[in-house]
């Protein structure tokens, strides 16, 4: 049984008196320590630079050249908060509520209302910092709502809220690391945790540019490295954002949360060629005034103005009649793909539907949809050459987000003693679905907010302990890293990485996509070990390892990519009910809508690494509710 | 359609560099510039010859890590974008293109089109923030900003640090890029306790990087990504100016 | 930073020392194309203007140092800042499509200012000179119609108007330039600058241009 190390007492008081009860590092002892942080988005970047204020001393790693290139940047839509400013009902139980609700009943009410709490003082520190919100003309904050939500409690910088967020963070790091305080290893890339008496105290990297490979010792490790949604090939995700370092401390014993837990945006480009490389969102916002709608008819090519308007199946006006085109994103990316899967999507690859503005242009005026989507329309021509002011968009759901990643208790710590998890990184707050606009809170609340109280907890005991990558577990570390990327160059066989990667992307789109059944779960289990197996036999890997080998990168996150793949469908399988992002086909109501079963699968579900090739072994984490009262969602 | 690229191939830092033709078949309109670059690479990989290395991350224009020169022109030939955001279908059938990467000598090679952009981080710690810790901060609406100014100053915080200023500027100079931090936390009132030694040392810093002075030809806000104006030149060297005396 | 080292240490610095020197000379221009629109009033009013400078020789002189300095300023740092402005772009692209996004004389004033200051140099040797070694009174209108060095001789008219074009285009990108080095650039002003800039950049060379083709190409005179 896992202990979340949740604290006793009211929900509303826990946070203040678990803050209370956590162990401090005496000011002058800080800089005794030392901390790795890897990966610098919103979470690391936040976490390194106040570790740093605080005193520690940082080493902070990133694969990129610089910490403002994380993929927190492209966040578009803002950040949520329980400021109530707008006064239109919100508080911080509210945010609490909505956000549990929304997860589907699948995360921890504790730490959803901490981080409900926190989410103002994120806002008033960004503030701080000069990130230039939106205001109204008194001088004020501007909220929007957001995804559906029933109060305005968005925060937002036109459509670079995460840009905005993450250069706060970053201009937080830069300055402690101007100090002395943080030492930035950029083009660094995570390769292997170091584990030395059961606890993790370093790690070992490759230098991008010179391959050289490097051990780094700490009296701490925290990772914030984001979500693993580059699995499927194709995501919104930058291209190099992966699962690496996540994924190999998990081999080295941190246990893996709910991995078939991913959100997928219904308002994405769709796929234009077999050489696409990745997919861009286009803000949900979208679907406030345009209409989604196919053609009756199978395999209808004909030019969408040409299909008359009794011809079209304005399919979530027809099914949804009180929602309409604004149900929630994985209801609406579901839909999209069963009206393609039976035959009437639309464009050259059958794998869109229409997102009609003529309606729109007709009532509010040209103009004034320019002045509310003109951005997103210029966005939509540049991509595909199309002018959405005369054609309708094509749309197609894309892997957005991954809810899951590492457990961690309610200190953020992992199943290894002195290893954190930041962010997208770890699987805390979202359950089984995130709400819009959440995922910048949850990243900033762990990284400016929690970790700085919580680590220290952890490190009291540790003061003195001297660590050094004389160590043989470093040796040993350098040693298997070394091996293992000779074996990639060596392999020299005929298919490149990203073939393989596609490969897999596609099994996972198709069967651990946006509805899932036994049969497609199972046929995934299979497949996925046996394309493992061919990437170690025919993956062809140019170059050397002591060079900048763009090849060799994506190798070998890919060869990660190909366990977590099946991590995933194992544990679609496992949940025999449809909660959130997850859908099992199996498990639907009349009306095809999602049914959960809390008798049974009111837990975290979390995997153990058994070793190469032996099955992972489920550890469940109840989930108790005791604000809350589970209710079924309904959108009709 | 089919097109001819002639790009610039370099080890490493150290090694000289040189033009290598290579014509790529099968592009269709749709694909963006990267995609038809990862089709070669493809093709390069299979062939057992070294893929062509060039940065680039999120592939939507907003994370500042692509940039190539093509036929001439910082991020290629059309203006408002960032090349990841580049289609072929800007390009004509049978064209050959041109692909360098941004020279300066503050962002040298590290290898093909990858170039080190760590300058910009050192300008950056030499005060692009305000130095305040996380917590203890008052509630973000004490702070009352006239919208104006806020927008304004998000006008500036819009840049990517691409560094596309600095490689269309004949004189690689990285006014626009500083101008744009200088110009953001000048514009708000969060910004002003540290507005005079902020520029002071964000100039300072950027001059011993070894970029070049500003001409005012007016180029960088031309081929910026995010369009951002000299107008916030004007005002770095205002601030200049008042913190010298 | 202290003011010393910022003026002339800093880029910025560097610049604003050009903007204020080249302003400066934008001044003397005025003053100078002042002096010779009298032309048009005949050899009486000008020859009157030269003696009346010539009476007040120690202001004049005066003058003349200052405005030896700001050129000397202009043109040092002009110079020093062009080589520092090249040592950072050591390697130049193979293809530069530069006319895309900026004009011509903007990323030319180097070679534009020499070119000026090689007719600096002459216009000083010749008018200049001979202005100072002249002292038959009235005599000067004489010297600027001859055809020694003055509008009478064609090649000289011609080699004039050339200069004149290239002020033009100097003043062009230099004047608006200043204003900007000195941060003189607000959303809400930037038409008016621009404006006066334009209007600035026509006069002045064409007020030259004016005498040169009156006195030399048309044969107007008296």
């Amino acid at each position: 049984m896992l202990n979340s190390n949740v604290p006793s007492g009211p929900l509303t008081e826990k946070w203040t008196k678990h803050k209370f009860d956590l162990k401090l590092v005496n000011p002058a002892n800080k800089r005794k320590y030392n901390i790795i942080v890897v990966g610098t988005g919103l979470a690391g970047a936040s976490a390194a630079a106040s570790l740093a204020e605080l005193g520690y001393n940082v080493q902070a790693f990133s694969y990129h050249e610089s910490p403002r290139r994380a993929h927190s940047i492209a966040a578009q839509g803002g950040i949520n908060a329980a400021k109530n400013y707008p006064n239109d009902g919100d508080s911080i139980f509210r945010l609490f509520y909505d956000t549990i609700k929304g997860g589907d009943y699948r995360s921890r009410e504790a730490n959803v209302y901490r981080l409900a709490e926190i989410s103002n003082n994120i806002i008033d520190q960004c503030v701080a910092q000069g990130v230039p919100f939106a205001r109204e003309y008194g001088g004020l904050l501007d909220n929007r709502s957001f995804g559906g939500a029933q109060v305005s409690r968005t925060f937002y910088a036109r459509g670079q809220t995460g840009q905005q967020l993450l250069l706060g963070c970053y201009s937080a790091l830069v300055r402690q690391m101007h100090a002395g305080k943080v030492k930035f290893h950029p083009r660094h890339e995570m390769q292997d945790l170091v584990m030395i008496n059961g606890e993790a105290k370093g790690i070992i990297t490759r230098n991008l540019i010179t391959g050289e490979i490097q051990s780094h010792a700490a009296h701490a490790v925290v990772l914030a490295t984001g979500g693993y949604g580059n699995a499927y090939f194709l995501s919104t995700n930058a291209m190099a954002s992966n699962a690496t370092a996540a994924w190999r401390a998990h081999k080295k014993g941190a246990y893996f949360a709910n991995p078939s837990f991913v959100q997928i945006h219904p308002t994405c480009i769709p796929v234009a060629s077999e050489h696409q490389s990745k997919l861009t969102l286009m803000s949900e916002s979208l679907r406030n005034d345009g209409r989604v709608w196919v053609p009756k008819k199978k395999g209808d090519k004909r030019n969408p103005a040409e299909i008359s308007e009794d011809e079209r199946d304005y399919y979530l006006e027809r099914l949804y009649p009180s929602f309409g085109n604004l149900v929630p994103r994985d209801v609406a990316s579901r839909r999209a793909k069963e009206m393609c899967d039976l035959g009437n999507g639309v464009g050259e690859t059958g794998l869109a539907v229409y997102l009609d503005f003529e309606d729109a242009i007709q009532r509010m005026g040209r103009d004034a949809v320019t002045e509310k989507y003109g951005n997103l329309f210029d966005m939509y021509k540049q991509i595909t050459g199309e002018n959405p002011y005369k054609t309708p968009m094509r749309i197609y759901p894309a892997i957005h987000y991954t809810m899951g990643g590492l457990w961690v208790d309610y200190n953020l710590m992992s199943t290894i003693p002195g290893l954190y998890i930041l962010g997208e990184a770890n699987f805390s707050d979202h359950g089984a679905n995130r709400l819009g606009a959440s995922a910048l809170m949850q990243g900033l609340a762990d990284g400016y907010f929690i970790l700085p109280y919580t680590i220290g907890d952890y490190l009291t005991g540790k003061l003195g302990e001297s660590i050094s990558t004389d160590h043989e577990a470093f040796k040993d570390a350098e040693t298997s890293v070394k091996n293992k990327i000779s074996t990639l160059l060596s392999v020299n066989g005929e298919r490149t990485v990203d073939n393989i990667h596609k490969e897999l992307g596609l099994i996972l789109w198709e069967n651990v996509g946006m509805a899932r059944n036994r049969a497609g779960l199972e046929k995934a289990i299979n497949e996925i070990p046996k394309l493992k197996n061919e990437f170690w036999q025919n993956v062809k890997v140019t170059g050397t390892a002591d060079e900048l080998n763009p090849e060799l990168e994506k190798a070998g996150r890919v060869a990660d990519f190909l366990e977590l793949g099946e991590l995933m469908a194992r544990d679609a399988l496992n949940r025999e009910e449809s909660c959130g992002g997850h859908f099992r086909e199996e498990h639907q109501t009349e009306e095809n809508e999602a049914k959960r079963n809390d008798e049974e699968f009111t837990y975290v579900s979390t995997w153990q690494y058994k070793g190469k090739d032996k099955p992972s072994e489920l550890h469940k984490e109840n989930l108790i509710f005791e604000n809350v009262e589970l209710t079924t969602r309904s959108y009709k | 359609m089919r097109v001819t690229l002639k790009i610039w191939r370099q080890k490493e830092a150290d090694s000289p560099g040189f033009f290598e033709r290579h014509p790529v078949e099968k592009v269709s309109e749709d694909m963006s510039f990267f995609e038809m670059l990862d089709m070669l690479n493809d093709q390069l990989v299979l062939a057992g010859k070294t893929p062509i290395a060039f940065d680039h991350d999120c592939r939507e224009g907003i994370c500042g890590t692509c940039g190539l020169f093509i036929n001439g022109r910082a991020h290629g030939p059309l203006t408002g974008i960032t090349t990841c955001q580049l289609h072929m279908r800007s390009f004509k059938d049978g064209e050959t293109i041109v692909v360098e990467p941004w020279r300066a000598k503050a962002f040298p090679v590290i290898k093909d089109l990858i170039v080190d952009r760590i300058s910009f981080d050192r300008i950056m710690e030499a005060g692009g923030y305000v130095s305040i810790n996380t917590g203890g901060t008052p509630d973000a609406n004490e702070i009352p900003i006239p919208k104006a100014n806020a927008d304004e100053a998000m006008d500036a915080a819009a840049c990517i640090g691409c560094g596309a200023c600095v490689a269309t500027c004949k004189n690689s100079s990285a006014m626009l890029f500083v101008s744009a931090k200088v110009s953001q936390l000048a514009l708000l009132p969060q910004g002003q306790p540290e507005r005079e030694i902020r520029v002071s040392n964000m100039v300072t810093q950027m001059d011993k990087e070894g970029f070049g002075s500003c001409t005012n030809t007016g180029a960088c806000e031309v081929e910026c990504p995010k369009e951002i104006s000299i107008i916030h030149i004007a005002r770095l060297n205002r601030e200049f100016i008042k913190s010298s005396f | 930073m202290s003011l010393l080292k910022s003026v002339f240490i800093s880029s910025i610095g560097k610049k604003i020392l050009m903007a204020t020197t080249g302003l400066l000379l934008c001044l003397f221009l005025v003053i100078h194309l002042i002096g010779n629109l009298i032309l048009f009033s005949g050899p009486d009013a000008f020859n009157l203007y030269v003696e009346t400078l010539s009476r007040v020789k120690p202001i004049v002189r005066a003058i003349e140092i200052i405005l030896s300095l700001i050129f000397l300023i202009h043109i040092f740092f002009g110079s020093k800042l062009t080589l520092e402005n090249r040592s950072a772009t050591p390697q130049k692209y193979n293809i530069n499509s530069a006319g895309e996004n900026s004009s011509f004389f903007s990323r030319n004033m180097f070679i534009g200012g020499s070119i000026l200051f090689i007719f600096l140099i002459t216009h000083l040797s010749t008018f200049w000179y001979i202005f100072q070694n002249q002292h038959d009174e009235g005599n000067f209108y004489n010297i600027v119609m001859g055809n020694a060095v003055g509008f009478g001789n064609p090649i000289i008219t011609t080699l004039y108007c050339i200069a004149m074009i290239l002020l033009g285009f100097h003043l062009r990108h230099g004047f608006q330039s200043a204003f900007q080095t000195f941060g003189l650039r607000y959303n809400k002003y930037s038409g008016l600058i621009e404006t006066v800039a334009m209007l600035f950049w026509l006069i002045i060379p064409l007020g030259f241009l004016s005498i040169a083709v009156w006195f030399g190409i048309v044969g107007g005179g008296y």
